[in-house]
């Protein structure tokens, strides 16, 4: 049976790992070669690496990072910030990445999920939702959830999977860094309407929280940052809580 | 020596990175001559058939890959590429194994198929050497080879799929060991060992 993924987040702002809380107030963790090796270590199923200031900046996706991550674990990695075109996606699964998110640039650029989905197929490439909810309906932020774009979260990834998303993350914002629990309901909403895997991301405190997103919002695997890089819960102890509740994990 | 085709499909430096840890020595090249006098050749591939085939046609790789006598391992769409065909754009791929490649049916299951799936070796072949009869490896991919001779373990999301195919002197996984934590290094290094005892 398909296992659901337990995937550590790294926050990378000037080539080291950092965690905010609602997207701002950033504290330093530590070194994005060292976490990486960490996690993979300890059961992480895949590891996700955003750069956070890329596109703000400006700046290409951190190329250079990618490659010394990719040489240290055998695990899959996923890449994002500042990517704004073909060539940057296939430069960074040269560099050793499997899949690359890519959100701000998705409202730019229409064609670009089309021309990538015929190049490096839908598998490697995830639309990252950042999500606020605003009069009870959810809003689409980009520019790392300074900009707010004007669309509906729920249509939005309709249409992100209908040009050739094979995976949407979803961010709540409102809960990012609060351990507030997982936007449960986003989550389920989002796995109703398309047919591709959802990862659950923003709010995790508790091992509780991580069960509700699989269990209730129906998340095929949950991204956290505090929790692991803080030693609060550790990737063992979590599989083997979420197994004992009857949810497929790799041990 | 073990020849890693450069064509374009993406990483190719996940499975030398792969090969570098597990202490193996590999060339990365896309010309024929090179690749022939390795021990042992693995088509990495990410992407999709119709382009990829397209690559390997343009680099004059078709002959070599469909009539090699050295070990041949395909990795996700490098092993799909040894059947007869592929849904993925009606494409005539290298027909080493008879049979076509699917689309997973997204009415039954999500597609991609993505993560850590149990995998069940339903056969013998040197490459799954000391490896555990249940165990976990990641997988990334949208089509699927249905069971059948040449599949030698299998794993599934609803719809029964081949995850490891084996005949002769090729070989083919669904899922990517360069991806799969130490479980997969094992089997590259079991891929290792059999071109090197092949040549003997």
């Amino acid at each position: 049976m398909l296992t659901r993924r337990i995937i550590p987040c790294l926050d990378i702002l000037d080539g080291r790992v950092v965690k905010g809380k609602r997207f701002r107030n950033l504290v330093d963790v530590g070194d994005p070669i060292d976490l990486a090796a960490r996690y993979s270590a300890e059961g992480a199923d895949e590891l996700v690496l955003l750069d956070i200031s890329a596109t703000l900046d400006g700046r290409k996706p951190f190329f250079e990072t990618v490659s010394r991550v990719a040489q240290k674990v055998a695990i899959p990695l996923t890449i994002g910030g500042g990517i704004k075109t073909l060539d940057d996606i296939l430069e960074l699964l040269r560099r050793g990445a499997d899949k690359v998110t890519l959100n701000t640039v998705l409202t730019q650029d229409p064609w670009l999920l089309g021309k990538a989905t015929d190049r490096v197929g839908s598998q490697a490439l995830v639309a990252a939702v950042d999500v606020q909810r605003a009069n009870g309906s959810w809003n689409v932020h980009v520019r790392s959830g300074t900009q707010d774009a004007q669309l509906d979260a729920i249509e939005w990834v309709k249409t992100v999977v209908r040009r050739g998303a094979g995976e949407i993350l979803v961010t709540s914002i409102d809960r990012d860094g609060t351990k507030s629990g997982y936007d449960v309901k986003l989550l389920k909403r989002i796995s109703e309407e398309v047919h591709v895997p959802v990862v659950a991301s923003g709010g995790a405190g508790n091992e509780r929280q991580i069960l509700e997103a699989l269990k209730d919002g129906n998340a095929d695997a949950v991204l956290a940052a505090s929790i692991f890089h803080f030693n609060e819960i550790s990737i063992k102890n979590l599989k083997l809580y979420l197994q004992n509740e009857g949810i497929p994990v790799r041990l | 020596m073990i020849g890693i085709v450069d064509y374009e499909a993406g990483n190719i430096s996940s499975v030398s990175n792969a090969l570098t840890t597990i202490g193996s020595e590999f060339v990365v090249s896309a010309d024929p001559s090179v690749l022939l006098r390795c021990a042992g050749v693995i088509l990495p591939g990410v992407g999709a058939a119709p382009g990829a085939m397209a690559a390997l046609k343009r680099r004059g790789l078709i002959e070599f890959l469909s009539h090699s006598t050295q070990p041949v391992l395909g990795i996700c769409l490098g092993m799909q590429l040894l059947f007869q065909s592929s849904e993925e754009g009606s494409t005539t791929c290298l027909g080493v194994f008879p049979g076509s490649v699917k689309k997973f049916d997204d009415s039954k299951q999500k597609v991609p198929h993505m993560g850590w799936n149990e995998v069940h070796c339903t056969g013998n072949t040197m490459l799954m050497n000391g490896t555990r009869e249940k165990e976990y490896y990641y997988f990334a991919h949208s089509y699927f080879a249905e069971p059948d001779a040449v599949t030698v373990a299998t794993s599934s999301q609803n719809t029964l799929f081949a995850a490891v195919v084996a005949r002769d002197n090729y070989f083919g996984v669904q899922f990517h060991p360069e991806k799969s934590g130490d479980a997969g290094l094992a089997i590259l290094h079991n891929f290792d060992i059999l071109c090197k005892s092949f040549r003997q």
